[in-house]
């Protein structure tokens, strides 16, 4: 069974389904079905045969059992091309009703090989539009973290103008359900740093000073680290699908015409939430991060956990404490900052939710660290 | 094949089918047929389950009970094996032409031909090309993403796709909302113009009275979960039944026949 016009009511084990063409001197026979599903065929005998170079060919359809506007096209291309060539073409043996078909796909299809070429630029062209593009991007980021500034400020005097049962639910997603795997990525990390390190110490004797390698380690650097980079990955990739998905739905528009700020009803509650939500995260870390090491330090240097607190309370001072969670808040707001902005970049289709999803990540984990790396030489630098 | 059990006139059957969604009942034992060659229309106001009577013939959702039968084969028992068989049999045009985005036009009437045909890619592009003409786009058009065509362009372009491998039978789920009157006239036109030239059976979701009136040889007008009414759109407007005359005797309905 297939589609198309059949053009004889043959009985189905008589009807060759097989598409064909064969070349006799200059009549082409066609025979089966000519149909998009058993075209190819068709097709692949059409490139092989060696037609006259002068004179008249014969197409004749008489054989041909069933024809769709595929077959249709097929035909006229192999006409037309044949007439390219200087042959005069005769088509014959079409039933009436392929024979309309066939005049409906040639008069209204256009011409073969007529296709739309995609204008591509030169190299030189493509490297300034890639580079002006950057650029008006990262000045975009700058703007929008300005605009987000000017919106919030006004906001700092009349805290009531917050909408903040939008905070606590963003609260909620970033923080609360965060809780699980920042603690449980937290504690492996403990237990990986004081099995790498306890092994050195061992060799020395220094069994004890687990508990500083660990406390300043996690409190100085990798809670707040582990802690952003997992929230970038779970709440700033959220944050941009949302506002991208809202942007393709016109949601965004429809903000705006309601008089409504998008910056003030999407983006505020979010940066609000996570600058309390992160710095959170970041302490449950550093606790799940020292249990971690504690738990390693007992089972494998056999350091009892109340030894192990004593040595933490002498080595890790209160300031070495808040320069780690003093980082949290600065993280927070790029991610939140990078999410939104991104979110707000997404144009066109769902496609494109996807490919600045991606971009979020990346470019708030890059940031991350590069900031991370900053507040290292400059906290060295000041003696902290 | 399967097609010699059941009437071979007959494209779509639904029997006794029932819908139902948590306690909403949509489908209360409805029963429908479409016959081959014909253009049906399934009409009736917005919630009355027009859509989903539409997701279940073309095999996307499964009725509660009863039965569908889609060119001959039960559509709502069928293997996967078969089902992809016929669904490469039917065309669907969406309502907002699900076009894919990161596609080009030409890309996206293709990607049926290049999925399912063992044809060159240059006969591929031409046969797209060509169904493109077919719905009235220029091939200018081919080049552009979905996201840079006017809604009527969309409406074509997902046109054409649906039509990239000449389906026995067309789905077409409300082809003219959205569009200004000029755009939905044409887009009428091309579809009678499409079941003339191709022999297509086509089925058209729709709550536009005036394209019922131009476009349907018969029509089914569902409302309180049953089929109120079936037969000509002639036929139903003559009914008593005070749903079907609160349904065509509006301003609306009465204007689209040329009663004001």
């Amino acid at each position: 069974m297939t589609c198309g016009v059949f053009l004889h009511s043959l009985p189905k084990d008589r009807r060759q389904t097989l598409a064909k063409v064969s070349l006799e001197a200059d009549v082409l026979r066609g025979s089966g079905e000519w149909t998009v599903f058993h075209l190819h065929a068709v097709e692949q005998s059409l490139s092989n045969l060696s037609w006259p170079g002068t004179g008249t060919v014969q197409i004749d359809m008489h054989d041909v059992s069933a024809l769709d506007t595929a077959g249709a096209w097929l035909l006229h291309r192999t006409a037309f091309q044949l007439t390219q060539t200087g042959l005069s073409v005769f088509i014959k043996g079409l039933s009436p009703k392929a024979q309309t078909l066939y005049e409906y796909v040639s008069r209204r299809g256009g011409v073969p090989g007529q296709l739309p070429k995609a204008v591509r630029p030169g190299p030189i062209e493509r490297i300034g539009r890639s580079g002006i593009e950057e650029l008006n991007k990262n000045i975009g980021l700058l703007a929008f973290i300005g605009e987000t500034a000017a919106t919030a400020a006004p906001l700092l005097l009349s805290p009531l103008r917050v909408r903040w049962q939008m905070v606590l639910r963003e609260l909620g997603e970033a923080g609360y359900k965060a809780l699980p795997i920042v603690g449980m990525l937290a504690f492996l990390l403990g237990v990986v740093i004081a099995y790498q390190g306890g092994d050195q110490l061992r060799l020395y004797g220094a069994n004890i000073f687990i508990a500083d390698l660990v406390g300043l380690s996690m409190l100085r650097e990798l809670a707040p680290l582990i802690a952003a980079i997992i929230v970038a990955g779970r709440t700033g990739s959220a944050y941009t699908a949302q506002i991208g998905t809202m942007k393709v739905t016109d949601e965004i528009d429809a903000l705006r015409t309601m008089a409504i700020t998008p910056i003030e009803w999407l983006v505020i509650p979010k940066l609000i939430a996570l600058v309390i939500a992160l710095p959170l995260l970041t302490v449950y870390a550093d606790i799940m991060g020292i249990f971690g090491g504690m738990v390693m330090a007992n089972v494998m240097l056999g350091l009892s956990m109340p030894t192990f607190l004593d040595r933490l309370v002498e080595a890790v001072s209160l300031q070495s404490y808040l320069t780690g969670l003093g980082k949290a808040p600065v993280f927070a707001i790029i991610i939140a900052m990078v999410g939104c902005f991104q979110g707000f970049q997404v144009a066109g289709s769902a496609e494109s939710v996807g490919r600045q999803t991606t971009i979020s990540v990346v470019q708030s984990i890059f940031w991350v660290i590069v900031i991370d790396a900053l507040f290292s030489v400059a906290f060295s630098q000041l003696g902290l | 094949m399967l097609a010699g059990t059941s009437n071979n006139k007959l494209v779509v059957e639904v029997k006794e089918m029932t819908t139902r969604f948590g306690d909403k009942l949509v489908h209360d034992r409805i029963n429908l047929n479409v016959c081959r060659g014909e253009i049906l229309a399934i009409v009736g106001g917005s919630g009355s389950g027009k859509s989903t009577l539409l997701r279940e013939m073309v095999m996307l959702q499964k009725p509660t009970s009863g039965s569908v039968r889609v060119l001959g084969e039960d559509a709502t028992g069928l293997a996967d094996a078969p089902a992809l068989a016929l669904r490469r049999r039917i065309g669907v045009l969406f309502q907002y032409g699900a076009l894919f985005g990161g596609l080009t036009v030409l890309q996206n009437v293709a990607a049926p031909l290049r999925e399912h045909t063992q044809l060159s890619h240059a006969l591929i592009d031409e046969i797209a090309m060509m169904k493109l003409r077919l719905t009235g786009l220029s091939p200018d058009t081919g080049a552009l993403f979905p996201s840079q065509l006017s809604g009527g362009m969309r409406k074509r372009a997902a046109l054409s796709r649906a039509i990239a491998l000449d389906p026995e039978l067309l789905f077409l789920d409300e082809p003219t909302s959205g569009l200004d009157p000029v755009t939905a006239d044409a887009l009428d036109e091309l579809v009678l113009q499409l079941k003339a030239s191709l022999g297509l059976t086509i089925v058209i979701v729709t709550h536009d009275i005036d394209s019922l009136w131009r476009v349907a040889d018969r029509a089914v007008l569902l409302g309180d979960s049953c089929i109120l009414a079936a037969g000509t759109v002639a036929e139903i407007v003559q009914s008593k039944d005070s749903r079907i005359i609160s349904f065509f005797q509006g301003p609306r309905g009465r204007a689209a026949r040329g009663i004001v």
